[in-house]
């Protein structure tokens, strides 16, 4: 067998192909990955809880069938381990949000994503970090810990999708899943130098997603390759009858894109690159790794255009509106009756159900939690609702609208993923307009709609990752793929190899 | 506090009333309007449940396509306009019988809008009722509040909440200002929800039983001085579950109103509850600083598309209304305005028709629903189809009555048993051993026994006076315990005092 560090360093696509040829076992990943887990957690913090027990009884079940040759029909990830977002339910296996409210909450449900994971044999090895209900940039907004960057422990890792971006970075698992509304899937992996896609809004079903904002949600792959995030996108994607918003059709084939893309030749591919989302309040070495993988893209034989999307500014503001909204109404469930946390008033407060609602909730939440809560309510209230959430609708159908005529002039979009890189700890918390600000290069695909996605495209001055962010039409995801997948060629040809070689993983060493 | 009330005659003649009544359906399909938990009425508390309908992080509604045809049909009797794109919106509020804190309803585009309902008074006049809309939204689970005297919230000590009934759907029919009810309020108000109850069961798209409450209504009412006004400050007397109640809160209403402003006094923008054992509504909660419970567009729900087609299809197969089928039966049947209107009244169409079609004549199902059974019915407080007889027993003894296998006093004593819980008529009969004596043998000794014993009568009816038949038959009655057929006995005398 190969050794548990080497094993952890291969591809998903990678480990799949040795389980196909019984070189190595889904145990044995899984126990490899494990033990990762163990040797990493105290330094990275990625995960809120490790599920070894049921990963390994998972695995087995995969072993057994791989043995009696009954894999057919299964995805080609199948036996490969993966992390959960705890955004996602899974039977069986605590589910929280990373908020006190549904501490102990045990899902007697599986999401559909998760059905499908176990469907092709995939252990779970565990529900990962995030802000509290995905509410947060940074992942500091946990209520129980604080993951770091592996690039830089006193460094967060992005958010709200911290944890899946930090387990896959560290190699505690080589996928995860990550729910993305404004960018939790795509700026943690530009901060912490993994793949991460935010598909078609509608491409991936939501039933089992813990709803942050409704409209904006989206389940999507983080991984460390783009043919890995391909892989899983195809294993999740598709139909859903439990999800009205689930649009019937098959899954773009993002796989066959993928893997055509590492052929390294773009030509007749038209890139558009986003003025708006350049220039004031980005990075200079941002700015100069992006301009860099341009240079590459058309080295590929790609023709790259400027263009404008006149509305995507305005789309930050409209997002903290309707965001908000959602979040008031979503998060009301809440209230101590059915399940999670019950705070009884204090005895001399009156022991009615209002007033038990009242103390859970201001005991069960966190400040980010109950600011957008309040921010929420006080759009959608009467005399306010047509000056806020209706105009924040308007806008929303101006950055749709700038989708549409950009794609008639290009086949993908590109940005920086985020202004900067990886920040330190506390730096943005006491003034949430600055951390909000960061999203405005991620929130206009949510905003429309459409897939996005973010691959590492070097490091800044400061040795934390950049990331490069593509755009593509609504369910036409393949179409960001192929030159993602290039681009990723052309990086690693330049540099020699993966970005993670340059990664520090004392964890990793024996 | 008793409230002041004025004599309703005064009322109606000093202000001019408007009515509105806000009526909740509930709606027969078998699963959830939002998930695929079954429906059944009384079952164990918190079985019929699914992620969905329990409000669980992560589930998703997904609309139930049986809700919106139903819905559509209700639309189409009341000549609605059926939106081609409507829209689920959130209502945000917080209670523990909700299991998302929101009830997802509709808002600002219903799928029915602007229709009218038809309603025929009892003098035969036509009243037409303005529909505002009828809209599709889910119930709330139910409280029960434990501990204190009377089952109400106050002075219980805890609570249970039953989520079964959370989900399923409901269609709420709003009227607009029903105004020019003048002095028939109650009665408009009555006729209205009869029709639309029948309607709805015409439809089969709900149970529409009242005191199971698949149909509850909301009842609005203010006063104005005179009909050029504007519109009064309206009390909302909330879940009035019978048509008595209804009818009753309306007449209420207007006299307590009209006592107050009579006196100078406002009226409280406030919903208020009927209360059955003081026959009077009460105070509840005031509605000053008006609840906002900020709508929106439910993300997670598409708007719903409804294509002129669908409609058509639907159309197509709506059954008969109610008023068509009365004309129809009435025809048939051969009865009079007023004999029909009775059978309305009654409650008793569905019944009376069921037990023709069982092969009863309508006369012979008519005289029995009216009759034997609604005093019956009257007399235990019930709905007539509350009793524990069916329209097929009821055809039964009818069937055997035309066989001549039973008389009238045998015929009431089979249904009495059926009533009592003895099984089917034939049963009864079989277990009481009612026959009509037929072996003219036994009759035959039994008249002469009679005549025998009334010289008299045998000489009056000899000469030909025939009143006092009633003796000899009443003799030959006790004689044969009733199972002898009064003809028969009849024609026996005849021949003897003739012979």
């Amino acid at each position: 067998m190969t050794n548990a560090t080497e094993l952890v360093k291969l591809s998903a696509a990678e480990m799949a192909a040795k389980l196909k040829a019984k070189e190595v076992s889904s145990r044995e990943l899984t126990e490899a990955h494990l033990a990762v887990i163990d040797k990493a957690e105290p330094t990275v913090d990625a995960f809120l809880k490790v599920a070894a027990e049921s990963a390994l009884a998972e695995a087995d079940a995969f072993d057994a069938k791989n043995a009696k040759g009954e894999t057919e029909g299964l995805p080609e990830l199948a036996g490969v381990p993966i992390a959960i977002k705890d955004m996602i339910v899974t039977k069986g296996i605590e589910t929280t949000a990373a908020s006190k409210i549904l501490e102990g909450w045990v899902p007697p449900y599986d999401a559909t994503v998760i059905s499908k994971i176990k469907a092709a044999g995939m252990p779970i090895l565990g529900k990962t970090n995030l802000d509290e209900f995905a509410q947060g940039s940074s992942t500091e907004h946990s209520a129980y810990k604080t993951t770091k960057n592996p690039w830089d422990a006193e460094r967060v890792p992005g958010g709200s999708g911290g944890g899946s971006a930090s387990a896959v970075g560290a190699f505690e698992a080589p996928i995860a899943l990550g729910t993305d509304t404004g960018g939790s899937i795509r700026q943690p992996g530009a901060f912490t130098g993994t793949v991460g896609v935010k598909p078609t809004y509608g491409g991936v079903s939501r039933f089992g997603a813990i709803a942050m904002a409704s409209s904006l949600d989206q389940i999507g792959p983080v991984s460390r390759t783009v043919l890995d995030s391909a892989l899983l996108h195809e294993v999740i994607g598709g139909h859903d009858k439990r999800d009205s918003t689930s649009i019937p059709r098959e899954v773009p084939p993002v796989v066959a894109a993928a893997r055509e893309g590492l052929k390294m030749d773009l030509t007749g591919l038209k890139v558009g690159l986003v003025k708006e989302l350049s220039g004031d309040g980005f990075q200079a070495d941002v700015e100069a790794r992006f301009n860099e993988s341009v240079k590459l893209l058309e080295g590929m034989g790609a023709e790259v255009v400027e263009v404008s999307c006149p509305h995507f500014p305005a789309a930050l503001g409209a997002y903290y509106i309707i965001m908000p909204s959602e979040v008031s109404s979503n998060l009301a469930r809440y209230d101590g009756m059915r399940y999670g946390l019950r705070v009884m008033p204090p005895a001399d407060v009156p022991q009615t159900a209002a007033n038990m609602m009242a103390y859970t909730r201001e005991a069960g939440f966190g400040d980010e939690v109950k600011r957008r809560i309040i921010l929420g309510t006080y759009a959608l209230s009467a005399g306010y609702y047509d000056a806020w959430y209706g105009s924040a609708q308007k806008v929303r159908t101006l950055v749709i609208e700038d989708f549409k005529n950009a794609f008639e002039k290009v086949d993908v979009l590109v940005s920086p993923t985020a202004p900067t890189t990886a920040f330190k700890f506390g730096e943005k918390t006491a003034d949430p307009i600055t951390m909000y600000l960061g999203d405005v290069t991620t929130i206009p695909a949510n905003m429309g709609g459409v897939p996005a996605m973010s691959i590492p495209a070097g490091l800044g001055d400061d040795g934390m990752p950049v990331g490069f962010q593509f755009f593509a039409p609504q369910m036409q995801d393949e179409k960001m793929y192929k030159p993602a997948a290039a681009l990723e060629a052309a990086l690693e040809n330049q540099w020699g190899g993966p970005i993670w070689n340059k990664l520090n993983t004392p964890w990793l060493a024996d | 506090m008793a409230e002041k009330l004025m004599k309703f005659s005064e009322a109606v003649k000093k202000y001019d009333p408007v009515i509105g009544l806000e009526t909740h359906v509930e709606l027969s399909t078998n699963t959830k309007l939002f998930c695929p938990a079954h429906i059944e009425f009384g079952g164990e508390p918190n079985t019929q449940l699914t992620p969905v309908s329990l409000g669980l992080p992560g589930s998703l509604p997904v609309i139930n396509k049986t809700a919106v045809d139903y819905a559509i049909k209700l639309g189409l009797a009341l000549h609605c306009e059926i939106a081609e794109w409507s829209q689920f919106a959130r209502k945000n509020y917080f209670y523990p019988d909700m299991p998302r804190d929101y009830q997802i309803s509709q808002y600002d585009k219903p799928t029915n809008g602007n229709g009218y309902l038809d309603v025929e008074l009892d003098d035969g006049s036509i009243f037409r009722v303005p529909i505002e809309r009828a809209h599709i939204e889910d119930d709330a689970g139910k409280n029960t509040h434990i501990g204190g005297a009377d089952g109400r919230i106050e002075g219980a000590d805890h609570s249970l909440v039953d989520y079964n009934r959370a989900g399923v759907p409901l269609i709420e029919i709003v009227t607009k200002p029903i105004e020019g009810v003048g002095d028939r309020a109650a009665e408009i108000a009555g006729a209205y929800m009869r029709t639309l109850r029948d309607i709805v069961r015409a439809l089969n798209i709900s149970h529409a039983r009242m005191e199971q409450g698949n149909m509850r209504a909301d009842v609005n009412v203010s006063l104005r001085p005179s009909p050029s006004d504007p519109y009064g400050t309206r009390s909302e007397t909330k879940n009035v579950n019978s048509f008595r109640g209804i009818e009753k809160t309306i007449t209420y209403e207007i006299r307590r109103q009209a006592a107050r402003l009579d006196e100078g006094k406002e009226i409280l923008q406030e919903t208020r509850h009927w209360d059955e054992s003081t026959q009077t509504t009460a105070g509840g909660r005031l509605k000053t600083d008006a609840d906002d419970y900020r709508y929106f567009p439910d993300p997670d729900l598409v708007m719903l598309h409804i294509t002129k087609e669908h409609i058509a299809e639907i159309a197509a197969e709506m059954p008969e209304m109610p008023r068509e089928r009365r004309n129809r039966l009435q025809k048939e049947w051969g009865l009079s305005d007023l004999q029909m209107r009775d059978i309305i009244n009654a409650d008793a169409l569905d019944l009376i028709e069921e037990t023709v079609k069982a092969g009863a004549k309508a006369a012979g199902a008519r005289k029995w629903w009216l009759g034997e059974l609604s005093r019956e019915a009257n007399k235990k407080e019930v709905s007539l189809e509350e009793l524990p007889i069916t329209p097929a027993d009821v055809a039964e003894v009818e069937k055997l009555i035309a066989s001549g296998k039973l008389n009238d006093k045998l015929a009431k004593q089979t249904v009495a048993g059926v009533l009592a819980g003895e099984g089917t008529p034939d049963e009864v009969v079989k277990k009481h051993g009612y026959k009509i004596v037929e072996d003219t043998g036994a009759i035959e000794a039994a008249v002469d026994e009679a005549l025998a014993a009334n010289p008299d009568v045998a000489e009056k009816l000899k000469s030909g006076n025939m009143k006092p038949m009633g003796v000899i038959i009443g003799a030959v009655m006790k004689a044969t315990r009733g199972q002898a057929d009064a003809k028969a006995v009849t024609k026996i005398v005849m021949s003897k005092v003739k012979g």
